[in-house]
């Protein structure tokens, strides 16, 4: 019983942060309808710039996070405009190819900058745990949950109760009406791509100190992310966040009572049986998004 | 266009010849190392240490009055590259022999292609008992294998009082090797074991393993992984106010590292390693641990990883010492040259005996191993045995 109890406070924890992972990318697909290769490489770059804001430039934790989840924001701006804006017209075939190729030279950029030693970034909360009876939780970990929380509340309402977000739902809807009533439809793929990639940053960045940092953090992040996104329903905000937490549990009791040594298989079984039966997801993407 | 590719033919020839005039003034060692992934930190360190011995063979004239070069491949710490590493060492660099490949599945996963191509390798880190009893001659290994370690540490089983163990190891040829050896060895000694858990090699949260453990009634906890791993798992051991006795395995733990990254979650972990850089004076050759250690130091090297990339500095040394004994630079003359090999590395003699089924056998240093404890923030030496 206290060994379940900590397991279920591990994995409430581990699912916040996958249910980070996964809005990000199911955003940029809901709206945009592109599949964002580049998103592991987008939280493997808010780990290095909370490293860069935190320990090179030295900058205080609460400081250095928002910096990096800026310095994501810009970066997708600058992917979007760069790369998709040209591409807008092409199949996704053409820009799933491109983003490959961009995610692979964020990572071999990481990698040649860095070097492929990991880096550690340090935290200003004390190790010891906070304790309830048998269950320990590190007050970093409750801080990442609570962090990731508040930005999922954000996104959920930027994107359902502001105008930026009703734009961004219209486009989303049918573009070429949006943008006859006047929305910059242009200016809101910049933005759903931005934003984006400012949430994969924002995990990158709060999950590095939590971890480590290194170039190929964000492969197994990416993994989890697809996984996700599938598993909720490509596109929709609250399926990535409930399919977040389910990934976590399945993992963390997976582990805990049958066997570590499938852990990661744990996921992945449930997300075979989902699709065998409700092929679209948990939660299908409605004809809006929110 | 036809000029063109007339043009890169005569490049191509013309590389081709610079090649081999070039190959005829060095002897080129091939070295397949994990640069990135999930063990960057430690064959970086590796890399590092060879190199230091390259540079110090060459200044003092090279071998067989040729120079030394190191052709360095990343296998990106997967077994498949791995071995496409090997194979690209030796047909398109023609290298006669090869160090590598720090990880026993990345080791494993070579040794087809040694066999195929008939180069001899000198094993540095790997540990998994199989790489030398499995009949591959061209197996040259300075590391110990796991039930060499279990066997160092066996005299320390009742001084520690150990009563049951649990393991958590990584999940492949190296952690469950480890996990296999010190089980055999602690039911020998009456010493029950409990859980045997795994964890990916990239894994980064093993906060659902170290719950489990923690439920447990074992008084002792056996980790093998390599040093980023560790850190995590000391970090996370703290987070879950888990407070048992901890005893990793491997030698590729960076105490110092550990120390600098995971603070006072390392505090009182032990750790069985193959060399003592803190006491240069103790190790069984002072001299050259000091020439190594100065070398170090002055490359900007980071102190922590002596306990790793010394290991890459004897390798080269021993690759050297075959092929002078040897005689010559193909890759017979070398295999041959390895059972001559007598010389004091960093942490003892290497010398080669023999070792797995008769006709085909590998061969196998016995080094030195050490247990070491950090505490307040400090290395300190456990004595084996009581």
């Amino acid at each position: 019983m206290d060994q379940l109890l900590q397991h279920i406070f591990n994995a409430l924890v581990l699912g916040g942060t996958y249910a980070l992972l996964g809005i990000g990318l199911t955003l940029i697909f809901g709206i945009m309808n592109v599949v964002n290769f580049t998103h592991g490489a987008l939280y493997t770059f808010g780990g290095y710039a909370m490293y860069l804001a935190a320990v090179a430039l030295g900058l205080n934790f609460f400081v250095a996070l928002p910096v990096a989840l800026v310095a994501g924001l810009l970066v997708g701006a600058f992917i979007e405009f760069t790369l998709l804006r040209p591409l807008r017209r092409s199949d996704i075939d053409t820009t799933m190819l491109v983003m490959i190729g961009a995610g692979i030279i964020m990572q071999s950029g990481t990698l040649w900058i860095f070097g492929g030693v990991a880096k550690a970034v340090p935290t200003p909360f004390p190790a010891q745990p906070l304790t309830f009876g048998p269950v320990s939780l590190s007050y970093v970990n409750l801080f990442v949950l609570c962090a990731a929380v508040a930005l999922i509340a954000i996104t959920y309402f930027t994107i359902n109760g502001t105008k930026l977000g009703r734009a961004m739902r219209a486009t989303f809807q049918d573009h070429d009406t949006a943008s006859l009533m006047g929305v910059n439809v242009s200016l809101i793929y910049t933005a759903t791509f931005a934003i984006g990639s400012a949430l994969a940053s924002a995990a990158g960045a709060l999950l590095g100190p939590v971890y480590v940092v290194t170039p190929q953090m964000g492969d197994l992040a990416a993994v989890k992310a697809f996984a996700i996104v599938i598993l909720g329903g490509l596109g929709s905000i609250s399926g990535a966040t409930i399919g977040g937490f389910i990934l976590a549990f399945a993992e963390e009791l997976g582990a805990g009572y049958i066997s570590s040594g499938y852990r990661d298989a744990m996921g992945f079984l449930i997300i075979i049986a989902v699709l065998l039966v409700k092929p679209t997801g948990l939660f299908a993407r409605a004809e809006r998004i929110g | 266009m036809l000029m063109s590719r007339r043009t890169t033919l005569a490049a191509l020839a013309f590389s081709l010849l610079a090649g081999t005039a070039f190959a005829a003034d060095t002897i080129k060692i091939g070295v397949n190392e994990p640069l990135t992934g999930a063990f960057a930190a430690s064959g970086t360190y590796v890399v590092n240490g060879a190199k230091i011995a390259a540079d110090e063979i060459n200044a003092k004239g090279g071998i067989l009055g040729k120079k030394v070069e190191l052709v360095i491949e990343d296998n990106k710490s997967n077994p498949t590259e791995a071995a496409s590493v090997a194979e690209k060492l030796i047909t398109s660099d023609k290298v006669p022999v090869l160090m590598g490949a720090w990880g026993s599945s990345l080791t494993l996963a070579t040794m087809p292609k040694l066999e195929e191509y008939s180069v001899p390798m000198l094993v540095e880190t790997s540990s998994s008992g199989k790489i030398t009893t499995s009949g591959n001659p061209f197996i040259f290994r300075i590391s110990p294998p796991s039930s060499v370690e279990a066997e160092a540490f066996e005299p320390s089983v009742k001084k520690l009082g150990l009563k049951k163990v649990d393991f958590l190891v990584i999940n492949n040829d190296w952690g469950r090797g480890a996990a296999a050896d010190f089980s055999k060895m602690l039911k020998a000694n009456g010493v029950e074991v409990g859980l045997v858990e795994t964890m990916d090699q990239s894994a980064q949260d093993m906060s659902a393993q170290l719950a489990k453990l923690k439920a447990s009634d074992a008084d002792t906890i056996m980790v093998t992984s390599a040093v980023d791993q560790l850190t995590l798992l000391f970090k996370q051991m703290a987070a879950l106010g888990l407070k048992k006795r901890i005893i990793t395995t491997g030698g590729s733990q960076n105490p110092d590292q550990i120390i600098a990254q995971a603070g006072a979650a390392a505090d009182g972990t032990m750790h069985l390693t193959t060399f003592l850089p803190w006491w240069p004076e103790k190790t069984p050759n002072p001299e050259a641990t000091a020439y190594f250690l100065s070398e170090w130091k002055k490359r900007g090297f980071d102190f922590a990883g002596a306990t790793e990339s010394f290991r890459g500095y004897d390798g080269i040394r021993t690759v050297a010492a075959a092929i002078a004994a040897g005689g010559g630079t193909d890759p017979a003359s070398i295999q041959k040259g390895f059972w001559k090999v007598d010389f004091k590395g960093l942490n003892g003699p290497i010398k080669f005996n023999k070792s797995g089924p008769a006709g085909k056998e590998s061969g196998q240093s016995k080094p030195n191993v050490y247990i070491i404890e950090i505490s307040g923030g400090k290395v300190n030496q456990v004595q084996l045995g009581g």
